[in-house]
């Protein structure tokens, strides 16, 4: 069958099987492979993605069902050179250790900050209950988010040397926050 | 890697077109919703569908509303949806319990009330729920549409009164005066299926309990739920030593098996205790004036 898929604002026509589950069409098919595939039970969230403005566990989601729709997934948090305050915070605050889970947990993040700008941490821990970090590696996690919440507006060049300050804001197409 | 097996898709884009592509494609086509049930078991072989109808589309079946006197909620709405809801929260609290504690926020995104209902696995906590609230099920075909009440729904684990050709369209709870409703679970992680789990309504005349529903979920209870236990409360006065013989008849009554999350006696306990909590619960919130 013929889909159309709009993944992080780029238009997909593919010609694809109706079993081809979302994560795999992700990664193999559009080698977009920061999604990772884990535990293949919807368990893990390790494959987390955005469906629309939802996350979901893209093993669990037949291609299919996102014709016609949108995905952002991980690729998409950073902007023109410019992270999102939740990449920076799981880069201040060791919030990765092998990084497999890494992806899924900042876009349940990214979701959780735009409903909850300053959430506690029973509400990070809530939030990212569905998701599991193999090295158990959660206190940081949350901290990143929580430093996330607390640099909503910050600057986050990828490269510090050349970025300095904050004089570059402006180009950031209204800032990641 | 898990791959389901081959499968035909059709996207359906009305209710009307769905029950249309069921005739078509026969039994062995199967109703997609949110998939969170489906697509596993596709994955694991255990369902090998032929054809899979996509309702994902149809959004006239994901709806929470009030209509002559009953909560209505579409068989599309997403458990996130319903967990959000704070008309569902107001009438029936116990929709909120058990939603906080179906599987986990992610897949409770995508995942539907009708489809957890469908699957009907026998761990399943909307099943207990809606035979607690005495909820009805709307079940429409292309000649027009029939209600169940939640009690028949299901025929066995896996199985339910929705035919060949048929869909669930949605659930309907009667809204009446003096009513609390909660609903208690333990597991042994997020995400897990419950080891056991009980939810209570009751709705009160003064002092005296004037109507009961207890339902039982993953220990083995008929149609998920203590009918003779709701016997019992029915007229009983709304005390602990009522609640707590309730508890005792709805833990003789149940079935649990002995399996990986606990054994058998272990489950009847977990009715037991959770029945009493849950008829607490539901009692403080009949009673707001007094919490």
């Amino acid at each position: 069958m013929q889909i159309t898929v709009n993944v992080n604002g780029a238009e997909y026509t593919r010609e694809v099987e109706a079993r081809l589950l979302l994560i795999h069409f992700l990664r193999d098919e559009l080698r977009l492979t920061g999604s990772h595939w884990g535990c293949d039970t919807s368990n893990c969230g390790a494959c987390v993605v955005w469906l629309d403005d939802t996350p979901v566990k893209s093993c669990t989601v037949l291609t299919a069902m996102a014709d016609g729709h949108e995905v952002r997934t991980v690729e998409d948090l950073e902007r023109d050179g410019v992270l999102d305050p939740i990449q920076q915070g799981f880069a201040e605050c060791h919030g990765l250790q092998c990084g497999f889970c890494t992806p899924g947990m900042m876009l349940t993040a990214r979701w959780l900050l735009d409903r909850v700008p300053d959430p506690s941490t029973e509400e990070i821990r809530e939030a990212l209950s569905g998701q599991i970090c193999r090295c158990t590696g959660y206190e940081n996690i949350v901290r990143s988010v929580r430093w996330a919440a607390e640099h909503a507006d910050a600057d986050q060049r990828l490269d510090h040397d050349s970025g300095e300050d904050g004089s570059n804001q402006a180009e950031h197409d209204g800032g990641p926050g | 890697m898990q791959v389901p097996a081959y499968v035909e898709y059709e996207k359906a884009t009305s209710v009307e077109h769905a029950l249309a592509l069921l005739a078509r494609f026969g039994p062995e086509a199967r109703i997609l919703a949110g998939g969170h049930s489906l697509i596993p078991m596709m994955k694991l072989r255990i369902a090998q569908p032929e054809t899979l109808i996509d309702i994902n589309g149809l959004s006239e079946l994901s709806y929470i509303k009030v209509t002559d006197g009953e909560l209505r909620i579409g068989a599309m709405t997403r458990h996130a949806q319903l967990l959000d809801s704070a008309v569902a929260g107001k009438h029936f609290a116990i929709l909120h319990d058990a939603e906080k504690v179906i599987a986990d926020p992610i897949v409770r995104n995508w995942g539907t009330v009708g489809g957890s209902l469908c699957q009907a696995d026998p761990s399943e906590d909307l099943s207990a729920t809606f035979a607690a609230l005495k909820a009805t099920m709307v079940i429409q075909d292309p000649a027009g549409s029939r209600t169940v009440p939640a009690r028949e729904f299901h025929t066995g684990p896996y199985e339910t009164v929705v035919a060949p050709g048929e869909l669930l369209t949605e659930i309907r709870i009667a809204i009446r005066p003096g009513g609390g409703s909660s609903y208690e679970k333990v597991g042994r992680r997020v995400g897990d299926w419950p080891v056991g789990a009980a939810g209570a309504a009751i709705w009160l005349a003064g002092a005296t309990i004037a109507e009961a529903g207890v339902g039982l979920t993953a220990v083995g209870a008929q149609h998920f739920s203590a009918a003779e236990a709701e016997e019992f409360l029915r007229g009983a006065p709304a005390t602990e030593a009522s609640f707590a013989r309730a508890g005792e008849i709805a833990a003789e009554h149940c079935r649990p098996s002995s399996d990986q999350r606990g054994p058998a006696d272990y489950k009847r306990h977990l009715a037991q205790e959770l029945t009493v909590r849950a008829l607490r619960k539901a009692l403080r919130r009949a009673r707001p004036q007094d919490a």
